[in-house]
């Protein structure tokens, strides 16, 4: 098996008194999609702010492509390969959906030597990526804080499935989808993970999860539950092991010794 | 997975608007209107009054273009969501600075102003810093910078002179390039020109018969134009303009995005003193001296223009073609008022008039662009 593109070890992140994660660990391939499950609180935004930059642990080791890294900031994160859709979205109402779809990677054309920002071409790839969505925009210059809830997770989708060249990280991208749209995100992870793409999909979804998962690791209160792969585990357990571990004794077994 | 989606078509769940309705609804709107109807008001209340013709143009130029060159600052720093009080503290400053470099110590005035330019931008990246580190609202932080810099000014000013105005800034920068920058006029031969064909009138008697009433523009224009058109350029067509609006739209998101909001945030506090400076300096040429309680309340009033100009008080949304509307109106108001023979307390009363109506209207214009509504 190929090497994990980024692997987090014995992770710990503390918010003052919080512990937020007290040691997990987690590795994902380049062209895998890892489920990252768990009840409410369990943690797992913590733990993906921590891949993306926006956290620092407290404690545990990150290694990317092999080396041991650490990420100041989500800027440093960004510009080795890793972009990510926040629970909150992270966009900004005010803005047009281009210049959201843009934010942090702004596209340039020079003008006289002098860098502008290349207004077309943002507005031409933004059109197109929310098409391939399923997302008919009225127009690029469409401020987000006119879209519809959906519609806004969408953009937050579309961005980090374009800028996320080597791993993708969403956190339940799908929360507020329809059908059409929710399909069209969960064939879009497909499909970034057939180019090579590492993606991390947070969802409460078992079916959802099902769909597009390669391997599953269930987290509670700040640690790893386990880790399984397709075909180890059936939904219905994994259903089980979302709800908060009360059934775990009966499924180690088929976790397959990976606890 | 790929839909074709004509993007051509016509929607039907969006009514046709108008090409006009759509060109008409920006955030400039509001100040346009209030250009043209302070314009027109003062056209008919004050046309025989010489304020529109060349020597009166140029006077409520000059105030429109020094309320510009701090709007301009103001203006960005605003939409990147921070508050600058100290603007018009560091107006006094940097030209107590300037004064005291160069007519005290003696410095070379070109030295004496980028001194001041260096000091004063010092400052602006500390305030600017201490807003990052503290977390505490740039309101309250350059309130206490406007409290201290005015009080430095005062002391530095009476330490160094014994008085709060220091002259003999004039004969310091005699001749001197960059005093020349600020203080001078261009396009002097162009005027003598229009002077020479007759557009444009001329002295009939005294040491400057000949020479045309308008002598060129004053230095002072050149630099609201130059820096409106920077700021503009900067925010609406370059990467850095998009996190200026994403800085003050969202901190928080514009880092996860990887916007560096704390290098940006600082940059615009260090831009919003080198506007003052540019006020600072261009003042302090023109009078030939510096005095410590130059600027009082342009913090306020470089606010007022921004607001004008459509800016949200809470940042992330703005226009600098608004703010220089804004700093326009002001100009017209101030200067028309004193043409009109008007009791200048007037002018308080309708700039107040004029900041809630605007107001208002800009309210209403964004919620219709960013459907708050
Ligand atoms: N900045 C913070 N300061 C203090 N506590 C925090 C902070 N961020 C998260 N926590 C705490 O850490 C725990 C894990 O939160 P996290 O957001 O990671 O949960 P989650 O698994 O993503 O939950 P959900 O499914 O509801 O999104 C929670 O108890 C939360 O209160
Ligand atoms: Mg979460």
């Amino acid at each position: 098996m190929s090497e994990p593109i980024i692997e987090l070890r014995g992770i710990e992140k503390h918010f003052g008194p919080v512990i937020a994660l007290a040691g997990v660990s987690l590795g994902v391939h380049p062209g895998e999609c890892h489920c990252l499950l768990g009840d409410n609180g369990a943690g797992k935004s913590t733990f993906i702010k921590v891949m993306s930059g926006v956290h620092q642990p407290t404690k545990g080791e990150i290694r990317f492509e092999g080396a041991p890294m650490r990420f100041g900031d989500p800027r440093e994160a960004i510009a080795a390969g890793i972009s990510t859709v926040y629970q909150d979205l992270a966009m900004i109402p005010l803005m047009s959906v281009a210049r959201n779809f843009f934010m942090g990677n702004e596209p340039q054309k020079r003008v006289m030597g002098i860098p502008f920002f290349d207004h077309d071409h943002a507005n031409r790839v933004t059109m197109q990526e929310m098409a391939r969505l399923g997302i008919r925009l009225r127009g690029p210059d469409q401020a987000v804080g006119t879209l519809s809830g959906g519609e806004r997770q969408t953009v937050a989708i579309a961005r980090a499935a374009y800028f996320g060249a080597k791993v993708l990280i969403l956190d339940e991208p799908t929360s507020a989808l329809g059908v059409r749209q929710t399909s069209n995100v969960l064939a879009t992870i497909d499909a970034v993970r057939k180019r090579g793409v590492a993606v991390v999909f947070i969802t409460h979804n078992v079916r959802h999860a099902h769909a597009v998962g390669d391997r599953f690791t269930v987290l509670n209160r700040g640690k790893t539950l386990g880790t399984a792969s397709r075909g180890e585990i059936t939904p219905e357990q994994l259903q089980d092991m979302m709800a908060g571990g009360e059934e775990l004794a009966e499924l180690e077994g088929s976790l397959g010794g990976t606890v | 997975m790929t839909e074709n989606v004509d993007q051509g078509a016509h929607d039907e769940r969006i009514k046709q608007t108008s090409k006009l309705r759509d060109w008409l609804i920006r955030p400039e709107l509001g100040a346009a209107c209030g250009t043209i109807l302070v314009f027109v008001f003062f056209l008919m209340i004050a046309r025989d009054t010489g304020m529109f013709a060349p020597d009166g143009i140029r006077n409520w130029m000059i105030v429109a273009a020094q309320f510009a060159i701090i709007a301009t600052g103001a203006c960005l720093l605003m939409i990147a969501g921070e508050f600058d009080l100290s603007i018009g503290s560091m107006i006094g400053f940097s030209g107590i600075v300037i004064a005291i470099l160069s007519v005290q110590v003696g410095l070379p005035m070109w030295l004496a102003i980028i001194g001041a330019f260096v000091v004063a931008m010092a400052i602006g990246a500390f305030n600017g810093f201490l807003v990052i580190r503290t977390g505490l609202p740039s309101f309250i932080v350059t309130l206490a910078s406007l409290y201290i810099l005015r009080g430095l000014t005062i002391w530095l000013s009476i330490l160094t002179t014994n008085r709060t105005i220091i002259s003999g800034v004039g004969q310091a920068g005699e001749g001197d390039w960059l005093g020349i920058a600020f203080g001078g006029v261009a396009f002097q031969g162009l005027f003598q020109w229009f002077a020479d064909v007759g557009i444009l009138a001329t002295y009939a008697t005294g040491t400057r018969a000949g020479q045309p009433l308008v002598a060129g523009v004053p230095m002072m224009i050149i630099w609201a134009i130059v820096l409106i058109v920077f700021a503009h350029l900067l925010l609406t067509r370059t990467r850095f303009g998009n996190w200026i609006y994403a800085a003050g739209g969202n901190a928080q998101a514009a880092r996860y995005a990887g916007v560096p909001v704390n290098r940006v945030k600082i940059l615009m506090f260090m831009f919003t003193a080198f506007c003052a400076t540019v006020f600072a300096a261009a003042q302090v040429m023109e009078f030939g001296s510096a005095a410590a309680d130059r600027g009082m309340l342009k913090e306020l009033e470089a606010i007022i223009c921004v607001v004008i100009g459509g800016a949200l008080l809470t940042g992330g949304y703005g226009s600098v073609v608004g703010a220089a509307m804004g700093a326009l109106i002001f100009g017209i108001v101030q200067q028309g008022l004193y043409f009109a023979g008007a009791e200048s307390s007037l002018f308080r009363v309708f700039l107040g008039v004029i900041l809630l109506m605007g107001v208002i209207l800009n309210t209403y214009i964004r919620q219709i662009i960013t459907g708050e509504k």
